[in-house]
């Protein structure tokens, strides 16, 4: 699962990052702003209507993202 | 062709400030330096250079480098690339610093170590500041300096930059530059990578567990609220731009008072000439015309930094995602075009944080239609004379609700040529990357609000001397040259050259409503939006016959005005001559002519068209 299937408030870890069409230069810079391999992340609101863009915090920052962005970053949920 | 610049550099030690974005890094500089700085750009660049100057206590001047914030060594802007080629030497109008510091978030480690590990790759002698220390132990996150120091090999000294004595710590390492250099800094083991070496420090201090900010969280949750968020933004700028009008009214009728009272003064002392009339009519009827905004001007950036330094500004960013994202902009567009409502200039500037290069160009175009405070003189001096001072719905000022429509309208102009160029260029139609931090929320300092302010007064008084002095002599020159024939019924300036300039534009500008003193204002109101004020004053002035000369302007426009003629100068305003200083910026950011005079046409055609139908409209309904 992407951090865009997270439900709101649910905290999970960065397990990878998938390049979407847009080339690695995004997941690249995804990864320079803190999503890297265990960091946890978790969604805090997203925008309105249509729930792009998302704000997401990851480690002890908050970025907002597009879904488009958020899609390349799979995550696992910890189990509770 | 080989650059054949040969640059110059300074001496004395150059310091470098380096860091991610939020960290801090230009609220240390600015605690470091005071006022002593230098704004200006890099050679070739359109990147901010800053500079300060710093004594240390023995006396020893440093310069001081804050270098643009950047999340790694890998730049995709304009902006991180400045600080890479200047980390590496490899920047020709820059000399290699010979200290860097680098400034990291104390409550943010994992991802401002990575930064720094790869700064002290570059091999330059370093120190790391560990700033918002005080914000990180509110939060329980100790972290040990000296821990730090041995993991990383270099000094680690702890800052609040927005304490007074928050720097204390680094301004005693930077007494002894030399004992800095001889510190060889390690490089780290390139094989495990940066990621697990952040890991391996963070587990050395005990700082593995993240600790969420829940004050800032608690604040999102309400200011991000689907309908809460969006409402709260609208009533925050409405109520910016109400305060912009009442408050401002004190100081600008004793400005006002000032004015007038030196104008007599100076009537009464001198006799009777041309110099008097210089005196009287051209310089103090005219820059007091300009100065008497400046209350209003402060108070619209007062706001625009509170945002900004609380942190609110990234969050209307994204409220404004959505909407913006319709017209094939994104959230990033907003804050350049926010800085826009106080000057075009900054906001056109501020477009370099936009990476993407389709993106940055329609914000430049774009930027003008956002209402400047040097549109404000106009807009009040129009206002204050057409809408009678009254509250409407026991609340609102019906002069504060026109300037909140005026605004709103160059807003919606503004979409609307967005949405046209999404429409019909092929790029228009890509989504393209928000990635944008929200940092946590501060209380924003007196001094860092105070001393944005203080820039902003300088910028415009600086103005006021220099451009809009100039242009106000070369227009009671025009105005007053060549005196009226003997025996002629009209006023002076009918038969000088500004009135030969006034009545030809008119033939233009007649169908809009404009009569030949509007038209002659117009001419130096291309150079600053606000000379159009003052060239009104001094028009109206020199036209005035005898002693109603200082008379102020307000009184006088509304008696020779038709109300069309007020509602089409202000639709006039809203989208018309951009001043040429932003059409200068605008070339210089873009790199030629064409994006400029593509602005400048297009704007004049929009212009022309809103205040024919504004006019045409308003007489058919007022007649």
């Amino acid at each position: 699962m992407t951090i865009d299937d997270l439900p709101i408030g649910r905290v999970a870890r960065v397990a990878h990052l998938i390049a979407n069409t847009a080339g690695v230069e995004l997941t690249e810079r995804l990864e320079e702003i803190g999503f890297t391999q265990g960091e946890s992340v978790a969604v805090l609101t997203r925008g309105v209507p249509g729930g792009d863009p998302l704000v997401v915090r990851v480690g002890q920052s908050r970025f907002a993202l597009r879904r488009s962005e958020a899609q390349c970053v799979h995550v696992i949920t910890d189990c509770v | 062709m080989p650059d054949a610049v040969i640059h110059f550099h300074p001496t004395g030690t150059l310091v470098a400030l380096v860091g991610n974005p939020n960290s801090g890094k230009s609220a240390l500089f600015n605690r470091l330096t005071g006022s002593r700085q230098k704004v200006a750009n890099y050679a070739g660049v359109t990147v901010e250079r800053k500079e300060g100057k710093y004594v240390t206590a023995t006396g020893r001047v440093l310069r001081i480098l804050d270098l643009p914030g950047t999340y790694s060594l890998s730049p995709r802007s304009l902006d991180e690339r400045v600080t890479c080629d200047v980390l590496a030497g490899r920047f020709k109008a820059e000399r290699r610093p010979d200290v860097v510091v680098c400034v990291v978030d104390a409550t943010n480690l994992r991802r401002h170590l990575r930064l720094v590990l790869s700064v002290l790759r570059q091999g330059l002698p370093c120190v790391v500041a560990l700033n918002m220390s005080d914000v990180a132990e509110q939060r329980g996150i100790r972290v040990d300096a000296a821990l730090l120091s041995a993991a990383l090999g270099v000094p680690v000294v702890k800052t609040i930059a927005v304490k007074a004595s928050g720097d204390n710590d680094l301004r005693a390492l930077l007494e002894d530059i030399p004992k800095l250099r001889s510190v060889n800094p390690p490089s780290p083991d390139q094989t495990t990578g940066d990621h697990e070496a952040v890991n391996r420090i963070l587990s050395r201090l005990g700082l593995t567990e993240a600790v969420p900010h829940t004050m800032t969280d608690r604040i999102d949750r309400v200011v991000l609220h689907p309908v809460v968020g969006p409402l709260l933004l609208a009533l925050l700028l409405f109520l910016m731009f109400q305060s912009v009008f009442s408050w401002a009214e004190a100081p600008m009728t004793a400005i006002k008072q000032a004015t007038a009272w030196v104008g007599a003064t100076v009537n009464a002392a001198l006799p009777e000439g041309w110099i008097r009339s210089l005196l009287v009519d051209g310089i103090i009827a005219g820059i007091g015309g300009v100065i008497v905004f400046l209350p209003q001007i402060l108070i619209l950036f007062f706001f625009i930094l509170l945002l900004e330094e609380s942190g609110y500004l990234p969050r209307a960013a994204f409220l404004l995602d959505r909407i913006m994202g319709s017209v094939g902009l994104s959230g990033r567009s907003f804050i350049p075009l926010l800085s826009s409502f106080a000057c075009a200039i900054p906001g056109i500037i501020a477009t370099r944080t936009i990476a993407d290069r389709r993106d940055r160009i329609v914000t430049i175009m774009i930027a003008p239609l956002m209402t400047c405070s040097a549109r404000l003189p106009v807009y009040a001096l129009v206002i204050g004379a057409f809408i009678p001072q009254r509250v409407v719905w026991g609340l609102f000022e019906l002069q504060g609700i026109v300037l909140f429509v005026l605004y709103l309208a160059g807003i919606i102009g503004a979409m609307g040529v967005a949405w046209v160029l999404k429409r019909f260029t092929t790029q228009g139609r890509q989504t393209r990357p928000l990635m944008m931090e929200l940092p946590n929320y501060h209380w924003p300092t007196v001094a860092g609000i105070a001393m944005g302010l203080w820039q902003r007064v300088m910028i415009f008084m600086r103005r006021v001397g220099g451009v809009i002095l100039a242009l106000t002599i070369a227009l009671w020159i025009l105005a007053s040259f060549p005196g009226a024939p003997v025996g002629a019924s009209g006023p002076a300036i009918e038969y000088s050259i500004a009135g030969m300039i006034g009545h030809a534009l008119q033939y233009v500008l007649a169908p809009i409503g404009f009569n030949w003193q509007i038209s002659i204002a117009l001419v130096p109101g291309m150079a600053a939006r606000e000379v159009a004020v003052s060239s009104l004053a001094t028009v109206y002035a020199l036209s005035a016959t005898g002693d109603n000369a200082a008379q102020a302007l307000t009184p006088l426009i509304s008696q020779s005005w038709s109300l069309a003629t007020a509602f089409s100068l202000l639709a006039w305003y809203v989208f018309a001559p951009q001043c040429l200083s932003t059409l200068a910026t605008v070339k210089r950011e873009t790199g030629g002519w064409k994006m400029p005079i593509l602005m400048a046409g297009y704007l004049f055609a929009l212009a022309y068209a809103a205040s024919f139908v504004t006019y045409r409209v308003a007489l058919a309904l007022t007649q």
